[in-house]
């Protein structure tokens, strides 16, 4: 069995395959189901109607996508430029931590408090990136090690700020952090509806890295350093430069993540904070080929198998592990339908 | 109906890679005791053909037999085992072992290493005498010059019993004497009954040596021809399919220096020589051409018309003033330098970008291309627009990815993308690699073009044949050294090959 390289993929691969790659990832779904001795299709189904099935659970669906959608756009942006950021969780922690160190205290209109906590938020994970990116211009030293260690630095860190300086002393003694001032909370999109402002503002992100990555100098020379570094090198593109503008863009989405779940959703810092948003952004980004509009998509995808599987588990008894396989299973799939657009196939 | 002294044969080889058709019922007959020349642009099909026939692809349609055998198709030993030996253009040896060490390589198990090893060196050495090979068995081939190397892939393949002995474009890094010295060895190898494919663009090499021509062009067969009852026109008229006609070319009218090396020197790096107190001047008007075997200081004297190395000691002037201190691709472009690189594929495009984003990557930064850091892409579409259609660039449209692209319109877009820029000097190094004569010739055309519009071209060509009918003026490169400037018509090949060969420098390095 070999691979041969296709020169010119038509439409049919293109989209047909990602589109087989997620009927696959169904299939795998239904003979998990069965394994567990259930239904398949009405396991499907209780999770399609406990991901999107009431306004309710819609809209916890769209709660929890908004974080993936910014780690989903952060490792986008960063694959984009080959740059390999696997500690979107690591910078979204920075951002989480800089939303409580700003707004613990109100000292300043919301008007003007909660941008500046967004702006410093940003600051703190662009910084978080800033070591590795630095580390691997200068002295070439490989980021995906430098990232993903910075994780557990990060996470360290934060677990001495919430037992140390940042405990919230009327917590009972649960390790999480002083709350943020309450007029600092991201308003709720409309009266009565449990969504956030940080929805609003991670689809505004999206459509921002979109005008970016297509119109501007910025974009087209990140996907030139990203596609072929010594050719962008030799037309005169600051490469290393690039890099660093692509790595304080990653940083600063992924702790957009942080600053919208502690202000718009938990009002503190904790340890669990994110379950892995970081590391599901990697698989949101590749499952959407990095396109900032498909990690809308994927994320509210992924969101919804999460919530959905959930209230599956309540109802019919199927684990909610199921989620975390469909997770892995989909990122396969993916990765081969990629694989499978630009080379076919040989037996023999 | 078969020849007994017919060793190999491809029958009607089809290859498809989609809508694209790289070999079209191609067939070949190698008798023992003869040179067949296979001749053709790049993207005609030669490597795809020997690719099949070492069984990297599997052929559509079509069969191929060896010694009377059909080869299984798909299956890279079987070639090797039916005695069938390929010297690639890009060596294929280990630097820390032996000449002995890489010729055993993976002709033995594991575990019988070291068992007859004075039996192999005897079987090396009396191949070695017997075709003109001299080699030291012992000597690292990390410490061996390129033609020594070349040498050693031959007895590679030889050692393994080679019937069949196929070479990808050898004389590409070889001296003229070192070229001729090959030849010998090809002549006393067919005297024996071997049988040689002989991959190449140079005609005048494939008059010499070949025996017969096969003639590719986009995948089909042009021609088949005995040598003896052909020309060098007729060859290049099959390959291009037109007769073609060379660019009559008069000297050039030497203006003021407008670039300067002054006793440049650069650090050695990767086993490739730096620059040596070099020092040149091109004068606008005139090209000026740089000779040597690949390796010697080329790369080195690139990168710094590049933009992306700095002279370790010597300066650089332009229009005689000193280069910018930081010296970087972008302060060569804005001191009014046009750069087509060796390598188009990977240093002079982007294959996934469009041809209009490729067209663009060198001035995207300044207006009309791009405003306030906002790109115009209407803009950069119209301008790729002028460049396809004043430089003849075949495409599809200023949106197709440029991967797309045949190697000489790869070449046309590069060459709009530059001179539409005004360059005052133009460095062009190996600007017609692996072209078809015909984009051969509009490159050169576009060259003097340029030079007449009082450009001044540096020329950087491992063909000598090229460097000598466009120069107005020549320097050899060797180990780094720069010979001193050899105004056109006053050296012959000989004298080139000597000072490619490092004499006459006054001292060694």
């Amino acid at each position: 069995m070999r691979l041969e390289p296709i020169a010119n993929p038509g439409p049919a691969r293109i989209y047909g395959l990602p589109a087989l790659a997620l009927g696959a990832t169904v299939l795998v779904a239904s003979v998990l189901a069965l394994i567990a001795g259930a239904n398949p299709f009405a396991t499907l189904g209780l999770i399609v109607k406990g991901a999107f099935g009431s306004k309710f659970a819609t809209l916890e669906t769209l709660n929890r996508a908004t974080p993936l959608i910014f780690t989903g756009l952060a490792v986008a942006v960063a694959f984009r430029a080959k740059l390999w950021n696997i500690g979107a969780e690591a910078q979204l922690y920075a951002g989480a931590v800089m939303t409580v160190l700003i707004g613990m205290h109100s000292w300043g209109a919301p008007w003007l408090q909660l941008p500046v906590m967004a702006a410093l938020s940003i600051a703190a994970g662009a910084l978080v990136l800033l070591g590795p990116v630095l580390l691997k211009t200068r002295f070439g030293v490989d980021e995906v090690v430098t990232t993903l260690l910075f994780n557990f630095i990060m996470l360290l860190f934060v677990s001495y700020l919430v037992e140390g300086p940042l405990k919230d002393p009327a917590g009972m003694g649960w390790p999480k952090s002083v709350p943020v001032a309450a007029d600092l909370r991201l308003p709720r999109i409309a009266q009565g509806l449990r969504l956030h402002w940080g929805f609003a503002l991670a689809l505004i992100s999206a459509l921002l890295i979109w005008v970016i990555q297509t119109r501007t100098v910025l974009g087209y020379q990140i996907r030139a350093v990203g596609q072929n570094p010594q050719a962008a090198r030799f037309a005169g593109i600051p490469v290393n430069a690039v890099l660093v503008k692509t790595a304080l863009i990653s940083g600063g989405l992924a702790a957009l993540a942080g600053f919208s779940e502690v202000a718009g959703l938990k009002g503190h810092l904790s340890r669990d904070l994110s379950p892995g948003f970081g590391y599901t952004g990697i698989i949101v980004a590749m499952v959407a080929l990095l396109h900032p509009l498909g990690v809308v998509l994927t994320a509210l995808f992924v969101a919804g198998i999460f919530v959905g599987a959930d209230s599956m588990s309540r109802a019919a008894g199927v684990p909610t592990y199921i989620a975390d396989i469909l997770m892995a299973v989909a990122l396969l799939f993916m990765v081969l339908a990629i694989l499978l657009t630009r080379y076919r196939v040989v037996w023999r | 109906m078969t020849d007994p002294a017919e060793v190999l044969r491809l029958d009607r080889i089809t290859k498809r890679f989609g809508a694209l058709v790289a070999n079209d019922a191609i067939s070949l007959r190698l008798r023992a005791g003869e040179v067949v020349a296979l001749l053709g642009e790049n993207g005609a099909g030669k490597t795809t053909l020997m690719n099949i026939l070492f069984g990297q692809y599997v052929a559509d349609e079509g069969q191929i037999t060896a010694f009377g055998r059909a080869l299984p198709p798909g299956n890279p030993r079987a070639a090797l085992n039916a005695g069938i030996g390929m010297v690639h253009q890009h060596f294929t040896l280990a630097d820390q072992l032996t000449v002995l060490e890489n010729i055993l390589l993976g002709t033995r198990g594991l575990w019988s290493w070291s068992m007859d090893i004075a039996a192999a060196r005897a079987k090396v050495m009396a191949l070695a005498g017997r075709f003109g090979l001299s080699v030291d068995p012992d000597a690292r081939v990390g410490r061996l010059s390129v033609g020594e190397r070349q040498r050693v892939e031959i007895l590679k393949a030889l050692y393994r019993d080679a019937r069949v002995l196929i070479l990808d474009e050898p004389t590409a890094v070889l001296t003229p004497q070192e070229a001729e010295a090959l030849f010998d060895t090809l002549r006393k190898m067919v005297a024996e009954g071997l049988a040689v494919i002989f991959i190449s663009h140079k005609l005048n090499e494939v008059m010499a040596i070949a025996d017969r021509c096969l003639v590719l062009r986009h995948g089909r067969m042009a021609g088949e021809v005995e040598t003896r009852d052909t020309s060098p026109a007729q060859l290049a008229a099959m390959m291009v399919g037109a007769e073609v006609t060379r660019p009559q070319i008069a000297a050039g009218q030497a203006g003021r220096a407008l670039l300067q090396l002054d006793r440049v020197t650069t650090p050695d790096r990767e086993g490739a020589p730096g620059l040596k107190a070099a020092s040149l001047a091109l004068h606008a008007g005139q090209i000026t051409g740089i000779a040597g075997v690949s390796g010697n200081g080329q790369a080195a004297l690139s990168d710094i018309l590049s933009g992306l190395l700095s002279p370790a000691s010597g300066r650089l002037l332009i229009e005689g003033q000193p280069a910018p201190d930081r010296w970087t691709p972008a302060a060569a472009l804005a001191s009014g330098l046009g750069r087509i690189p060796e390598d188009r594929h990977k240093t002079g495009t982007i294959a996934d970008f469009t041809l209009t984003e490729n067209a663009v990557l060198e001035t995207h930064v300044r207006p009309p291309f791009s405003r306030g850091g906002w790109m115009d892409w209407a803009a950069a579409a119209a301008h790729t627009r002028d460049i396809i259609e004043k430089y003849d660039v075949r495409c599809p449209g200023p949106d197709a990815r440029i991967r797309l692209l045949s190697g000489g319109n790869m070449q046309k877009l590069i060459l709009g993308r530059v001179l539409e820029a005004g360059p005052s000097v133009i460095l062009a190094n190996q600007p017609v690699r692996g072209l078809d004569i015909g984009a051969i010739a509009y490159v050169h055309g576009q060259l003097l073009a340029a030079r007449d519009r009082g450009a001044a071209v540096i020329l950087i060509s491992e063909d000598l044949d090229e460097v000598m009918q466009l120069s107005d003026v020549i320097h050899v490169i060797s180990e780094g050294r720069l010979s001193p400037p050899i105004p056109r018509g006053t050296a012959s090949v000989a004298d080139l090959g000597l000072w490619m060969a490092g004499e006459g420098f006054p001292h060694a390095a």
